[in-house]
């Protein structure tokens, strides 16, 4: 029951966190660092994944109405909800995880970032590619998605380090 | 049957994922069409009053700004003032009568809540809605020029497409001659523009001002929008004319809203010749 409270706090708390600081803070004019999708970095991983999925569409969906951009964020948070399993199994080449005592702060450093940086990756390229929709604006695309990954990456990293130092 | 339901038991969160992902890309593709994005738009009770409580903060930082633009207008429409009363010195005075009076275009007030520059589909959100007779597809301005057009409105708040929006298209004309052309935004920077569809016998130079062409019922002619920056021409037709804004488009304020009172007889009538 706690756990329960303890995520639909954190959930409310990223959007807001989002949206109210994060959304008026644009380095060099234009990189909007999307700190929201800590979210999906360290929701625990549970053998029925509906919830999960049906959470990280709603999250998406939140900051879409606050930034009118449609179903974008919805799109993208769903996506890398939906990878994140297939995605652990194959960066520690397992085939089954222990959920219950699964942590992934306890990861190994490189493994973790390699985690966040390929979740924060294709976030961020689903995004500004339904943004622009266009495949002649794929330079524009690439160069968004990495500049403004680099800030995110740093950002849930961080953010990561806080709360294992708070528990 | 027991194949398809084992099927669907297998691939259940394939299958999820698909349906929620299908509805997100719909509703992206809707948002990009103009005028579509009915849904998810920030000018709703909860998105609107967060976004009213984030700028009653932030207003204060600004302060300065703001009133170097008010004092702007004020300058200007004092300008206007002093030219009339220099001009009924000369005439007798007449009595406006008031059945023959009409009034075209009102202006009501509004304060930006939320403003976006660093997207491609730039929306902002006014604290004015429905409540203050706001309706879809009414003119936004202030002081310096065109800011964009309301395009979703709540009962107490309402988005803006901005004019740095990649579906906005604005009909605009040359100060100094009445060629008009379309303004455009290509995606890059906020401030500058272009200018599309401009007839080569228009003959611009660098620095000429551009306002608002008074061709469509949205906004009245003559509002200030920017002057051209740079153009390129190649056998004999305009390829790129980039305009630079009068406006700041990350530090908006005050504006203004526009109705024109004329508009649905304009629309009625327009209607009838396209029937036709």
């Amino acid at each position: 029951m706690n756990d329960v409270i303890k995520y639909i706090i954190l959930f409310i708390a990223l959007i807001l966190i989002q949206v109210i600081v994060l959304n008026n803070v644009l380095f060099w004019g234009y990189i909007n660092p999307l700190l929201y999708i800590l979210f999906i970095v360290i929701y625990p991983l549970k053998r029925d994944r509906g919830l999960f999925l049906f959470l990280s569409f709603l999250l998406g969906l939140c900051i879409d109405f606050f930034v009118d951009s449609g179903g974008t964020n919805a799109a993208a948070t769903l996506f890398i909800g939906y990878i994140r399993l297939p995605l652990l199994k194959g960066l520690l080449r397992k085939s089954e995880i222990d959920f219950p005592v699964f942590k992934i702060i306890k990861l190994p450093f490189l493994r973790l970032l390699s985690f966040i940086a390929i979740l924060t990756f294709s976030h961020h390229f689903i995004i500004f590619s339904l943004e622009y929709f266009k495949f002649n604006a794929i330079v524009t695309i690439f160069s968004r998605t990495f500049l403004t990954s680099f800030f995110t990456i740093i950002l849930l990293i961080f953010s990561l380090l806080i709360m294992d130092k708070g528990n | 049957m027991q194949q398809i339901i084992n099927f669907i038991i297998k691939y259940k969160y394939f299958l999820f994922f698909l349906l929620l992902e299908i509805i997100a890309v719909s509703l992206t593709l809707q948002s990009h069409s103009y005028h579509k994005s009915k849904f998810v738009n920030s000018a709703n009770y909860i998105t609107g009053g967060i976004h009213k409580r984030i700028n009653s903060f932030k207003e204060y930082t600004r302060l300065k700004v703001f009133n170097e633009q008010l004092l702007e207008e004020n300058i200007q429409l004092k300008n206007i003032l002093s030219q009339q009363t220099k001009d009924s010195t000369v005439q007798s005075i007449q009595f406006v009568d008031t059945i023959k009076y009409s009034q075209k275009f009102s202006y009501t007030p509004a304060k930006v809540i939320n403003n976006q520059y660093h997207k491609k589909y730039n929306f902002l959100t006014i604290d004015k809605g429905s409540k203050a007779g706001l309706q879809p597809d009414q003119g936004v301005v202030n002081s310096r020029g065109v800011i964009g057009i309301t395009n979703t409105v709540s009962k107490n708040y309402a988005t803006v497409l901005s004019i740095i929006n990649g579906n906005s298209k604005i009909n605009v004309k040359l100060k100094n001659s009445f060629h008009f052309g379309t303004l455009e935004w290509n995606g890059n920077d906020y401030n500058i523009l272009q200018l599309v569809d401009l007839q080569i016998t228009a003959n611009i130079k660098n620095g000429d001002t551009i306002t608002t062409g008074g061709k469509s019922t949205i906004f009245p002619e003559g509002v200030p929008v920017g002057t051209v920056l740079n153009f390129y021409r190649e056998n004999n037709v305009y390829q790129s004319i980039n305009v630079k804004l009068f406006n700041d488009m990350s530090a908006i304020g005050p504006v203004n809203i526009i109705t024109n009172f004329d508009k649905q007889e304009i629309i009625t009538l327009e209607e009838t010749i396209s029937n036709e």
